[in-house]
Parts: structure tokens; sequence; C-alpha cells
């Protein structure tokens, strides 16, 4: 019954692609761990929140918890997003890297500042996009570590999200759960698998994701914007004058 | 007779409790069952007289305190000066005079103007024993501020925070919630006061805010199933604690229907079971231990055997006995000292 109980792991310096896919692996394992403990801190906000009376000291610890998850999240993308300067890093951390700039850039539609990207600047993450992705783009951009993430990509639209369960706990009004968590896209139909399942099962990790992209055959164009498809529009607006 | 304050989450009551052992036998005007008696039929008259009864413990409703508290109560403390007493629920803390129910004195209210910000909510609330103007509450963070009425009418201000570092190396998704304070108490001398969190009990000296002077594992068995806690609910249950009358002992809960007690001064501490199938009245309670890890002795459990619906979260200890009160799920146990 019991599991282990979570604990971070240190992921270290490792220079060599083994010592970084058996880094990515435990960071993955971790990681599987963390998305399971949101999704349940997730569904156990929701369910505070359909009591008559909502115990307002477990929501405020559920949702402090959820906050410190999401965070170390957005530290981990932060953290490696830095690295597209230094040329010596392994492929699969310029990979990963490269992964995490272009999905910044889906981050603007919403006209947020991407994390780790410098504050406010739109322009930020597209003068990065160009010079870093030319050989070296992603064939499949939905896969990466942002992928745990799940279909909910906006990290605003959550923090709103939280917001308003805390303003419905004082105003106790029941019926608006449904709009509350209308933007939540969370896969709770998955909960089961997550959580019953165990850390090699249902859901891809990055490692699975990174390792089909291994071979980084070089795309026919050199630019980034034909290679993203649907992200040529929006770069294309930002770039503009 | 005594009074006795309770709560259901947001209305106060004062109860009169008395004990009744004799009922008065022979009115003139009245039948035994109560019914009124014809007067026509009436022919003596007699004095009433006091029969002994079985015992009966009565409590009768004095005084309700309604309509202050938007959110749970968490605790109520009657002050020292046996005139007022504080009710607590998450985000505030009021003040009031036992002669009066219809009015009250918010005097520490943490709801921030914009409850999206509201990260840490009151957990426990006491009055010092000697000072009528100090009060002591914790938080959901681990913090206990202490706070004198006499400084200003609202105490947002506190006189004393006290708080422990964080260990770094035991640092996980879990340390916010079992560092949440469940109860607070002040010994009886009102020198220390005792903190119940998720996994251990905290003596502090009120002189000293950045650690506590004792601390004391409960069932740190458990650290390493925090997630599984997490997952059942468990992990948000509310321990109290309580100190013998001498301040030499204090005592807490846990799951498996065993409560625990340590010995400040032996730093001796022991694990007893209060459950009806293994004790029969008057019968010495053995101690009993967990397994941690590794081979299970004899007359030992294993963590994973542990019944966590069983769990004993009231405790009190006599003011002057060596008897005790153990709640759990459906009985209450009252246990003394072995009466050589």
């Amino acid at each position: 019954m019991f599991t282990r109980g979570l604990k971070r792991k240190c992921v270290g310096h490792e220079e060599d692609m083994e010592g970084a896919l058996a880094g990515l692996k435990t960071v993955s394992s971790y990681s599987l761990q963390r998305q399971s403990l949101l999704d349940m801190s997730l569904v156990k906000l929701q369910l505070c929140h359909m009591l008559v009376e909502p115990n307002l000291c477990r929501s405020v610890l559920i949702a402090n918890t959820v906050r410190q998850i999401q965070e170390e999240m957005t530290q981990d993308g932060t953290w490696r997003s830095v690295t597209p300067q230094e040329a010596g890093r392994a492929p699969l951390d310029r990979l990963v890297s490269t992964e995490i700039l272009c999905r910044s850039a889906w981050e603007q539609e919403g006209a947020r500042p991407a994390p780790g990207l410098g504050d406010g600047h739109v322009q930020g993450p597209v003068s990065d996009l160009c010079p870093v992705t030319s050989a070296q783009a992603p064939r499949h951009p939905q896969s990466g570590i942002w992928e745990l993430d799940g279909p909910r990509e906006d990290r605003g639209g959550f923090h709103k999200s939280l917001d308003q369960i805390f303003e419905t706990l004082e105003t106790k009004n029941p019926g608006c759960m449904e709009e509350l968590f209308s933007d939540v896209d969370s896969p709770y139909y998955d909960l089961d698998t997550v959580l019953t399942g165990m850390v090699g099962g249902a859901r891809p990790g990055p490692c699975e994701g990174l390792e089909g992209l291994a071979p980084a055959t070089p795309g026919p164009s050199s630019s980034c914007k034909s290679d993203l498809g649907e992200l040529d529009h929006v770069v294309e607006i930002l770039v503009e004058t | 007779m005594t009074k006795v304050t309770t709560t259901n989450y947001k209305t106060i009551k004062l109860w009169k409790i008395s004990e009744r052992d004799k009922r008065p036998e022979g009115y003139n005007l009245k039948e035994e069952d109560g019914r009124y008696r014809d007067p026509t039929t009436v022919t003596t008259l007699r004095v009433p007289v006091f029969r002994p009864m079985d015992l009966m413990v009565e409590a009768s409703p004095r005084r309700i305190f309604a309509n202050a508290h938007t959110y749970h109560i968490n605790s109520i403390s009657i002050n020292s000066d046996y005139e007022t007493y504080l009710s607590a629920d998450d985000l505030r803390i009021n003040l009031w005079h036992l002669e009066i129910t219809d009015r009250s004195f918010n005097i520490v209210d943490i709801k921030p103007a914009n409850m999206e910000e509201l990260t840490e909510v009151i957990t426990a609330a006491e009055f010092h024993p000697n000072s009528c103007n100090t009060f002591v509450y914790s938080s959901s963070k681990g913090t206990i501020r202490l706070c004198d009425m006499r400084a200003s009418a609202l105490c947002d201000r506190h006189s004393k925070l006290f708080e422990e570092p964080e260990d770094p190396s035991n640092r996980s998704f879990f340390s916010e919630i079992i560092s949440s304070i469940s109860d607070v108490k002040f010994s009886h001398s009102g020198r220390y006061m005792m903190t119940r969190d998720y996994l251990s009990v905290k003596i502090w000296d009120l002189n000293m805010e950045n650690r506590p002077v004792e601390t004391y594992q409960v069932h740190e068995y458990l650290r390493s199933k925090l997630c599984s806690l997490y997952e059942n609910d468990c992990i948000f249950d509310k321990f109290e604690c309580c100190w013998n009358g001498s301040d030499s002992v204090v005592m807490t809960g846990s799951y498996n229907n065993f409560f625990r007690m340590f010995d400040r001064n032996t730093k001796r501490d022991i694990t007893l079971e209060a459950s009806r199938e293994n004790n029969k009245p008057r019968t010495v309670l053995k101690p009993r231990k967990v397994c941690a890890s590794g081979k299970r002795k004899k007359d030992e459990i294993s963590v994973d055997s542990l019944d966590f619906n069983k769990k004993i979260l009231h405790t009190a200890w006599h003011p002057k006995e060596n008897i005790i009160a153990v709640a759990t799920t459906n009985n209450l146990y009252i246990f003394q000292d072995k009466v050589n």
C-alpha cells in the first residue's frame, strides 16, 4: 500500500551521453511522480470545493503544495533554457533547451513573458529561436519535458483557477464550479492510471520522446519558421513591424 | 458544578454541568410520574423529601454565542480572569465576555484583502494561564505568534514569533503540510508552550523564539510514507497534545489507537494502546512498539500493519492526579496510574 515518499533527486552535471540519459531517466521518474502528485492535488482541491462546508485549512495546504510543484517545474524548465549558448553541451540537452524556447513562444500568445527568458520582452524568445534551432529543430514539438504538464499549457490560466477557488470558497457559491474549472484541462481521466500504475507505465516520459528525436536529422529548411508549422503564423505576427 | 464551552464550527455554547444523585419525592399536587393531581382529591399535606437515585450527569445550555465567525472555529480558550474567553477560526480570533452573548471583539484578523493571496491560516489559539493579556496562536505554516492585548486593540502585530528553521535534508513537497501546527498548549507554569505538528511534539521556552528547547518524535516511521498519507488524507489529521499537572510529562495520540507519553526529565517515552480487546478494566497496559524497518521482534507491530482509521486525536490529563482521558473513534477511555 505504501509507496516511497517523494524526495528531490539531485540531477548532477553529467557530461557524457550515457550520463545524460541516466540523469534524464531519474528525472523522468521523479517528474512522473511529481506530475501524479500534482494531479492528485488538483483532484483533492476540486473535491474540497464540492463540500457544503469547505475546509479552508486543508484547501490552503493543498493549494500551497500545488504552487510548490509548479514553481519547481518552472525552475526546471528555466534551468534548462539557459543553456543554448553553451556549444559544448550534449545534443540531448540542446534539444531540450530548444524545445523549451519553442514552447515559450506559444505562451507569448497570452502576452505573458516566458519564464526565465527576460521580462515582458515579447521579442525575446523569437530572437532566441532562430539562431538556436537552425539545425536541430525537433520534429515533434509536442513531446519533451513540457508534455508532462498535460494539455494545460498556460500557467497563467492555472493560477487564475487557484485564485478563483479561494474566492468561491469565501462566497460559498458551489454553482460556479463548472466555470471555475472550465479552463483547467487537467486529465482527470488519466488519474487512475497514473496513481495505480507505475512510474514506468502510462505516460511517455521526456526520455522516450527525446529518444525518438535523437538522430536529429537536420531539417530541410534552415529557418525555424518553416519547421514549426502553426508557430509560423505567430512568429510572423510578432516579428512584422 | 462545572461550566464547559463547546463549539460546532460556528456557534459557541456555554453549558452548566451538574451531578444529581437525589431527587425530591412526595409532592402534594403532582404524582410521581409528573401528572397533576386533582386538588379536590388531596386530603392531607406532606413535606416532599429527597431520596437517593442513580447518579445522573446533566448538561444544560446557559449561553449561546453565535454569529461571530465566518469560518470554522478551531479553538476556544478561557482567560485566567474567568471573565473573558477567545474563540479562533481559520482567519480571525474574537474576544468575548462570558456574560455577553451578542457582542465580541475581533483581536486578530489575518484575512487578506484579496483572498487570492491567502496562503496561511490560524490553526489553534490559547490564552496564557497566568497573564490575562497574553495569548498565542499557531498557523498552518508552523509558526506561533504571541500577542499582548495591551499593545493595541487589533493584535495584528505579534510580540513574539516562534519558528524553527526548516531542516533542508528533510525537505519534500509535504514539508509545509507536516509543519502545520494542530495544537498549542501552555504549560501549567506558563513558562513553556507545547506544539503538535504531524510528526512531532515541540516544547518552546517563551523566552526563545528561534527554536524549540525540546522535540519529541511521535511516529517518525511515517516520514517515508507521507505520499500515501497525503493520498488517503491522513496527513491532514489534527492531533492534540497535553501536559500532566507538574509539566514533567507530555502526551499525544497516534494511529492504531496508540498514544504516546514523553517524560521530559528522564527522556524516556512509552507507547500505549487504547483498545478493548487487549485490556480488561484494571489491567496494567502493556507498552507497545512499532517496528520501523528490518526484522520485526515478537510483540512489535510493523508500520504496514497499522490501522490508520484508528486514530487518537484527543487526549487530556487531569490537572492534579495521574488520570488521563483518551478518545478513540467511538470510545472514551479513562486510565489512571496503577495504585499499589
